[in-house]
């Protein structure tokens, strides 16, 4: 391997592993800080509780997802730095914001909550995790401006003299088509994760025999999951719907790859719901298809027509192959196979998890408790897949962009580090692969651990004012 | 003033913003060992208990002024993030490595009731905060030197251009430095013995970091000093000197206050001797980055401007206010007892417990009813 495909696996790598604890941390301080509010308002104390049983979940989830955070912001400096000086004018921008807004606000106000019982008023208390929780949302959007920038470059122009890309519009880009609907599509797929998590712990307790008192707390708890899960799942097919259509629009090449659509089809296009094929397209072997869908899909309209990879591929190497070194590619296409199958994952998990909700939602009605030994199945199933959803839906978002980097800009192979050595990125990719390894054992068994232990007795929160000189902290390491 | 000028200052701001915070949970950190050592097991553990809380609130926000830099220099000066970035490599490795070991640390290490457990996160604190503390010395010590770049704005040289004698040295002085301003911070945060311990470590690492210091000014100062740096030099030199006395006087906020300014203007002298380069080059002068040659375009430095100016100010209020909430000195007396290990789901930890813990007769060191976990 040289240096481009060891710093594309890095980066695949790093990434994939940090955002397996961002949605996480975007669903579940939206719940933490529900359940903390909730006890402010109605004072029951299973609210109290299920905010610090989740809030602790959260803080376990929290760490990890901030320090393989740090990994991204200077990875594109290590490992792509001619991407970093083509872009930075309009890429730093939107990365730099969110450091100021987002970054010192999630942390800053989560030491206070995780510290704050009984030093700050309690409404004040819970607004803190209200906050983190908007500045979750705040990162999300401008790292997916960032984002959106290299999917759909809008509002820069290229210098000649240069040879760089320099910012001409920035609310251009922070309204980018693409943007505004991967955004939401990427919120609600976060609350997809938070809902099955809160549901399936929940759950978990709840079918315990020995739970007994705890009973109508863990059942709530888990009916609000499966809630949220199904709300977000709604939310989730309205903007993947939308996402497909300007998707289109704008990188006709990626929904030709995740349809493995070689040849163009001029109206009626079928949706492959399956198909079993060599990998060059060339033969099918197998195909379960609905006619029409894929044109209704990309296009709006079943009669619509949907370009195919041959055509597509041709249509970019004449566009893009000669004069600018910056555009020049063997392939034109991504990966193919990895785009259908990450595609069809992403659907089919997110789909998964909202037919589980469903299910949750019928077998808990009433008092009524599934206790049927499959179940701990499903429940070991319903965080991973949506979690692993999100992991998909990435893949195919990232795989489905390449062969470029700034689509129709930049080609990924011309914005690696020319300066670092092979030895080098084989080091840092060893060194991230083990000690990431190591770190999702630790991660697992302490939430594991966190997990069982259950919601915390209620205890009254101590009042901020009469607090004795001497009396042991409320929250200490 | 040009506003590439302006995104020069910001960013040294950001650095000096990050080594007058992080600085003093750097150095909470490597003194884990000598300060938070007791007469005994158990002592020892509620002395790196205390300690560790000193800084539990806080160093997260703490740590997002580096990423805050980083951005920075990434929207500002693209070419000066990229050289700088990827020339320094395995040293940023390191970096990373050491600050996602020694952040889970402090995250980890009170999750489980298990010496072992401790005693790993522990030694994850500890050289986790001494490297990141020593390399980023050795890095910017670097940058400020100059580095082997060619005319393509690409970094020639290799590790051990970066490991000479005197970025060791600047290392070094970041180490002595944080050493000081941890022990000073652990001192002005604790009460009982640990305190008074705190004020003698204090002491002995600032006379030795006086020495370094002044020496690597020095020579840098020798090298390309300018009124400006020299200046910030002596200011920087008195404000240790200062930070001394007034521990020795028993006047903790008054050192800690010192070692501060010792700190940031160590910062500000190493940016008004880069200025105006941001990297410069050895091999040729005319192949320097510099502000003018590296920034972003106008526009785009007029819009990071804008936000600059609005959010750095509300930025600080609350970070302040993070500071003020927890104000209070701890000491060992304020540690919940008992290890916060959540037993087995059979275990009797879902038996309710209603035992407030605000009752006034609770005795100093009484345990708390549950202690709570994070």
């Amino acid at each position: 391997m040289d240096n481009l495909d060891l710093a594309r696996w890095q980066f695949a790598i790093t990434t994939v592993y940090h955002f397996l604890f961002v949605p996480v941390t975007i669903g579940l301080s939206a719940l933490v800080a529900w359940y903390h509010s909730s006890w402010v308002r109605r004072r029951r104390q299973d609210d109290l509780r299920l905010a610090k049983f989740f809030g602790k979940l959260f803080t376990i989830n929290f760490a990890l997802g901030l320090v393989t955070g740090i990994v991204q912001e200077f990875q594109f400096g290590m490992n792509w730095s001619d991407y970093s000086r083509f872009v930075g004018d309009i890429f730093g921008a939107p990365l730099a914001i969110e450091a100021l807004l987002a970054f010192f606000l999630e942390s800053t106000f989560l030491g206070l909550w995780i510290f704050g019982w009984g030093r700050i008023p309690e409404k004040l208390h819970a607004a803190c995790m209200w906050i983190v929780h908007v500045g979750t949302l705040l990162s999300a959007y401008f790292i997916l401006s960032a984002n959106s920038f290299m999917q759909n470059p809008v509002g820069y122009r290229l210098n000649p003299e240069t040879q760089r890309a320099e910012l001409t519009d920035f609310v251009a880009v922070l309204t980018n088509k693409v943007q505004l609907v991967t955004f939401p599509h990427v919120v609600a797929a976060a609350y997809l994760v938070g809902g099955a998590v809160v549901m399936a712990v929940a759950l978990w307790h709840l079918r315990r025999v020995d739970v007994g008192r705890d009973e109508g707390m863990y059942r709530r708890a888990t009916r609000l999951g499966a809630v949220v899960t199904l709300v977000a799942g709604l939310g989730l097919a309205v903007t993947g719907d939308i996402q497909g259509k300007i998707m289109t629009d704008v990188q006709p090449m990626k929904m030709a790859a995740a349809e493995a659509l070689y040849e163009s089809s001029d109206g009626n296009a079928p949706l492959s719901l399956l198909t079993v094929g060599s990998l060059d397209g060339s033969e099918e072997k197998f195909a379960v298809t609905v006619p029409g869908l894929l044109s209704f899909l990309a296009t709006g309209h079943f009669d619509g027509s949907v370009q195919g990879i041959n055509e597509l591929k041709a249509e970019y190497a004449q566009k893009y192959g000669t004069g600018n070194p910056l555009t020049v590619d063997a392939t034109y296409t991504p990966n193919i196979p990895l785009s259908y199958w990450s595609f069809r994952l992403m659907i089919g998990v997110g789909m998964a998890a909202c037919l589980i909700a469903l299910m949750v939602l019928w077998t808990t009605r009433g008092d009524r408790i599934p206790r049927a030994r499959w179940w701990q199945w499903v429940i070991l199933a319903t965080p991973l897949l949506p979690i692993l959803g999100n992991s998909f839906g990435w893949i195919f978002t990232e795989a489905g962009r390449q062969p470029w980097l700034v689509f129709g800009v930049m080609s990924t192979s011309t914005g690696v580090s020319p300066s670092v050595s092979a030895g080098e990125v084989v080091t840092s990719m060893v060194v991230y692969t083990l000690l990431y390894g190591v770190l999702a054992v630790i991660e697992v068994k302490l939430f594991l651990t966190y997990l069982r232990a259950g919601a915390p007795p209620f205890e009254e929160p101590v009042v901020a004012a009469d607090q004795d000189d001497d009396a042991p902290l409320a929250f200490a390491y | 003033m040009e506003l590439s000028t302006v995104w020069f200052i910001i960013i040294a701001v950001l650095w000096t913003g990050y080594f007058v915070l992080e600085g003093f949970d750097f150095g909470v950190g490597m003194l884990l060992p000598v300060l938070g050592r007791g007469k005994d097991a158990e002592t020892t553990e509620k002395r790196r208990r205390v300690m560790i809380n000193t800084i539990g609130p806080v160093w997260d926000g703490n740590e997002v002024w580096v990423l805050t830099a980083g951005g920075a220099t990434f929207a500002a000066f693209p070419h000066w993030y990229a050289t700088m970035f990827s020339a320094f490599y395995l040293p940023l490795l390191l970096i990373l490595v050491a600050l996602i070991v020694r952040n889970l640390g402090f995250d980890y290490r009170g999750k489980r009731d298990d010496a072992q457990w401790r005693a790993r996160w522990d030694a994850a604190i500890i050289v986790g905060s001494a490297v990141s503390a020593l390399l980023w010395g050795v890095a910017l010590t670097n940058v400020v030197r100059g580095l082997p770049i060619d005319a393509s704005k690409e970094f020639t040289g290799n590790l051990f251009t970066l490991l000479n004698p005197v970025s060791l040295l600047g290392g070094l002085v970041t180490v002595g430095l944080f050493l000081t301003h941890g022990a000073l911070f652990v001192a002005l945060k604790t009460t009982g013995p640990i305190r008074a311990d705190a004020r003698g470590i204090a002491t002995r690492t600032g006379a030795v970091t006086a020495v370094l210091a002044v020496g690597l000014l020095a020579i840098l100062g020798a090298a390309d000093g300018n009124p400006g740096s020299w200046v910030t030099t002596v200011v920087a030199a008195g404000a240790l000197v200062a930070a001394l006395t007034a521990n020795l006087r028993g006047r903790e906020g008054w050192a800690f206050v010192g070692t501060f300014v010792t700190i940031a203007m160590a910062v500000a002298t190493y940016f008004l001797l880069l200025f105006p380069d941001v990297m410069p080059s050895t091999l040729d002068t005319a192949w320097s980055l510099t502000t003018a040659n590296a920034s972003s375009t106008p526009y785009t430095l007029e819009i990071m401007t804008w936000v600059a100016v609005v959010f750095t100010p509300i930025v600080l209020l609350y970070q302040s206010w993070t500071y003020w909430v927890f104000r209070k000195r701890i000491g060992t007396q304020h540690i919940p007892a008992a290890g916060p290990t959540p037993t087995t789901p059979d275990a009797p930890t879902t038996t309710p417990t209603t035992t407030p813990s605000t009752t006034p007769s609770t005795g100093p060191s009484a345990p708390s009813p549950e202690p709570s976990v994070r």
